[in-house]
């Protein structure tokens, strides 16, 4: 079969010396490690391997031998490194050989218990060390769901991507030690660390603890039993904002724990909702910045109250074109009147209402635009209450429109089977047939004729406030779908994905270099990045609200039929 | 276009048609006689200017993303099998599939429209599972060589697969 060597490319100039590494059988592939120089103990080389192997778990061995001569070939150092395959025995013991300068090295086997003396085809595959350890293999998602056989048949790549990643205790140690074994590999030209990055990592630690102390402070006083009463706990879940600061007090409390994550996906949630708390903040104070600079906030606050002076005299003037013969309907005229006037004293109601609060307006948007500062989100939140608050008169005219309809469709459904001589039988569920005396079909038919000829003007009382508080609605899930996008986007992975996209692995490219007859193949790994729209989907963070729960066609039978519509129910709240 | 690295190496290319001048032309003036028209009609050049932009960022996207210059088909015995495609602007989209996922290398035939067309796919299957098909990947789906073609490129893949079967039972 053919034999694949895995070669990093920082070890080509590196000086004579063995090969470590590990020996895949099942794929007949030698991933090598890094290269030990002369001179060594053997015994300490063995020692120092077992020692490895236990710390990492991973079977690393000497795997053969590479000989850089830079003049003319020296026959007493080949030798020599022959020699060493019966000291460090391994099967098949690999020789590496290059002269001078040459890109093309000469790959041998030495093979001690073989029975066929077939030659063995070579394939020599550079790869770059340090990206392979710090990049992390995403599987294609639906090979993820089959877990029953990853024990056995693991890729290949996956094995060879490990391999390099566990060793990373090997790679401490390199040949400018004063130690017993004196190592080349990718870190050889200078341990890489950031004075940074160490400082930040030893300050982290007494800033967790404080602000771990803080949330406990905080989230204790939020449970505790003084705002569970019935009224403020109604008002808290109806609110927005406080859902979303108690979603966003969950993810500090993921970022803020002592735990160390895990394995890569921990990690990278944890890093994406800091960077995304991070950004929120950022644009938070942005925003804030920007309203109370030159006042703007007070000039928001003016233009308020006309703006809801203005919605109301619109909705009246509606009402009064309803009254009259709105688009060349013919109204039923005393039905009509009553709904008309009950309506418009309920507008005259709410502008009293919103005149008596306007001094106190500017100081209670002063105080509230502050919050912004905990995040745009919250800030998107806000706007979103504004508004349901503000527009709460059309929510309570679409409340009674629809009550009143619903009744309306099932006295007449109930009266249409009447006139039909059947009945709902409640305990069956079903519809049977029954009989009626005279009396009651009489009345039964006078009510339904009445409540059929009333039913068109009903219907369009509905219909009018059905469509103003679906569009509130709609502006309302806009706002929630923004929110929604902010919180879940993983800003870390993509910002990953664009400047270090090494370490979002989709799979691997080889790139074929250049050959020489008689010598083995050259190939060159590289690092195939993920795509963008996966990155995204793997690792969008998890949000609390659904999308709307019913589908077109319930949703169009509800409207019908007159009950009323929830479309943005938030998780965990009950269904009653 | 073929390439013969090794005896278990083989790589296989195949070229598509470039991009032709006329149709480019063509494209670029109708866009711009159409913004012309508005402009005359509207009085404001912010239309022609949007035009302008409009073909620059539109040529740009074809190119980047949607004109496949060359596919090619890597094929490494005992490793695996590579799929590239470049495009126009000199992107490269590439995809390595293991020999252990490859069933087979087969023609396959399809109805399209009014005639038959053929095509080169790659079988795959599950390693916990080698009787069933998991997933088939078409090839050079923006090239569509011809059968003859086809005949060649599915040759040398077989040679290379066939090294893979009978490996095992010699070692």
């Amino acid at each position: 079969m053919v034999l694949k060597v895995f070669f990093p490319s920082c070890c080509s100039s590196a000086e004579s010396g063995i090969l470590i590494g590990r020996w895949i059988s099942e794929q007949n592939s030698a991933v090598i490690l890094a290269v030990v120089h002369f001179p060594f103990i053997p015994v300490q080389v063995k020692q120092y391997l077992s020692e490895v192997q236990r710390v990492t778990k991973v079977s690393v061995s000497v795997l053969g031998s590479w000989n850089n001569s830079k003049q003319e070939k020296e026959e007493s150092l080949s030798e020599f490194l022959e020699d060493l395959g019966t000291i460090f025995s391994h099967e098949p013991w690999i020789q590496i050989s290059k002269e001078g300068d040459s890109k093309f090295w000469s790959c041998s086997t030495l093979q001690k218990h073989s029975n066929n003396p077939k030659e063995e085809e070579i394939i020599l595959v550079y790869y770059d060390q340090r990206k392979v350890m710090l990049s992390h293999l995403h599987p294609p998602l639906d090979t993820a769901t089959s877990t029953d056989h990853k024990a056995d048949d693991a890729s290949k790549l996956s094995a060879i991507f490990d391999t390099v990643a566990k060793s990373r205790i090997l790679f401490m140690t390199d040949r400018y030690d004063d130690g017993p074994i004196k190592l080349t590999h990718w870190q050889s030209d200078g341990v890489e660390a950031s004075i940074i990055v160490e400082l930040m990592k030893q300050a982290s630690v007494p800033v967790c603890m404080l602000l771990t102390f803080l949330l406990s402070l905080i989230s204790g006083i939020c449970r505790s039993r003084v705002l569970k009463f019935w009224p403020l706990s109604f008002l808290w879940s109806k609110l927005s904002t406080c859902e979303q600061l108690g979603h966003r007090l969950q993810h500090l409390q993921v970022i803020i724990s002592n735990k160390k994550a895990q394995n890569q996906t921990q990690l990278m949630r944890k890093a994406n909702i800091f960077v995304s708390l991070l950004i929120d903040v950022a644009l938070g104070i942005l925003l804030m910045s920007w309203l109370y600079r030159k006042n703007r906030i007070g000039h928001l606050a003016d233009t308020l109250i006309p703006v809801a002076d203005h919605v109301a005299e619109e909705l009246q003037d509606l009402l009064q074109w309803l009254m009259g013969a709105p688009a060349g309907l013919k109204m039923n005229r005393a039905l009509d009147q009553v709904l008309g006037r009950f309506f418009l004293y309920h507008i005259h109601l709410w502008i009293s209402y919103i005149h008596l609060m306007s001094p106190f307006i500017e100081m209670i948007l002063w105080y509230v635009g502050l919050s912004a500062c905990l995040g745009l989100t919250v800030a998107l939140c806000i706007l979103s209450d504004i508004i349901a608050l503000l527009t709460f008169h059309i929510y309570c005219f679409y409340v009674y429109g629809a009550r009143l309809y619903c009744l309306k469709i099932y006295g007449l459904s109930s009266l249409w089977r009447l006139f039909r001589g059947k009945k709902w039988n409640v305990l069956r569920q079903r519809v049977d047939s029954c009989s009626y005396d005279l009396d009651q079909l009489f009345i039964g038919t006078l009510l339904f004729t009445i409540l059929l000829f009333l039913l068109p003007t009903t219907a369009l009382y509905y219909l009018v406030f059905t469509l103003l508080r679906l569009l509130v609605v709609i502006v309302q899930g806009l706002i929630h779908l923004l929110v929604d996008l902010i919180d879940s986007l993983p800003l870390y992975s993509i910002i990953l994905r664009l400047c270090r996209s090494y370490r979002l692995a989709a799979g691997v490219k080889f790139r074929v270099l250049e050959q020489q007859d008689g010598k083995p193949l050259r190939l060159l790994m590289q690092i195939n990045p993920l795509s963008y729209s996966s990155v995204v989907q793997t690792y969008r963070l998890p949000t609390y609200s659904c999308y709307p729960k019913d589908s077109w066609t319930s949703l169009c039978k509800k409207l019908f039929l007159g009950e009323l519509i929830y479309p943005w129910k938030h998780k965990g709240e009950k269904q009653d | 276009r073929r390439r013969q690295h090794s005896a278990s190496c083989r790589e296989l290319a195949v070229r598509c048609p470039r991009l032709q001048l006329r149709s480019l032309s063509a494209v670029t003036s109708a866009v711009w006689l159409a913004a012309y028209g508005l402009f005359v009609l509207s009085e404001n050049s912010m239309v022609l200017s949007a035009a302008i932009f409009i073909t620059l960022i539109g040529l740009i996207i074809y190119l980047h993303f949607v004109k496949i210059d060359q596919e090619s088909l890597l094929v490494i015995g005992s490793l695996g099998i590579q799929v590239t495609s470049s495009y126009a602007s000199g992107k490269e989209s590439t995809t390595f599939i293991e020999m252990g996922q490859v069933k087979d290398v087969v023609i396959n035939e399809a109805i399209h429209m009014q005639k038959v067309i053929y095509y080169l796919c790659i079988l795959l299957q599950d390693p916990g599972d080698p009787q069933r098909v998991s997933e088939v990947v078409p090839l050079f789906q923006s090239s569509k060589p011809r059968l003859d073609c086809l005949i060649e490129v599915y040759k040398s893949c077989q040679e290379i697969l066939e090294q893979r079967k009978t490996a095992p039972q010699s070692s």
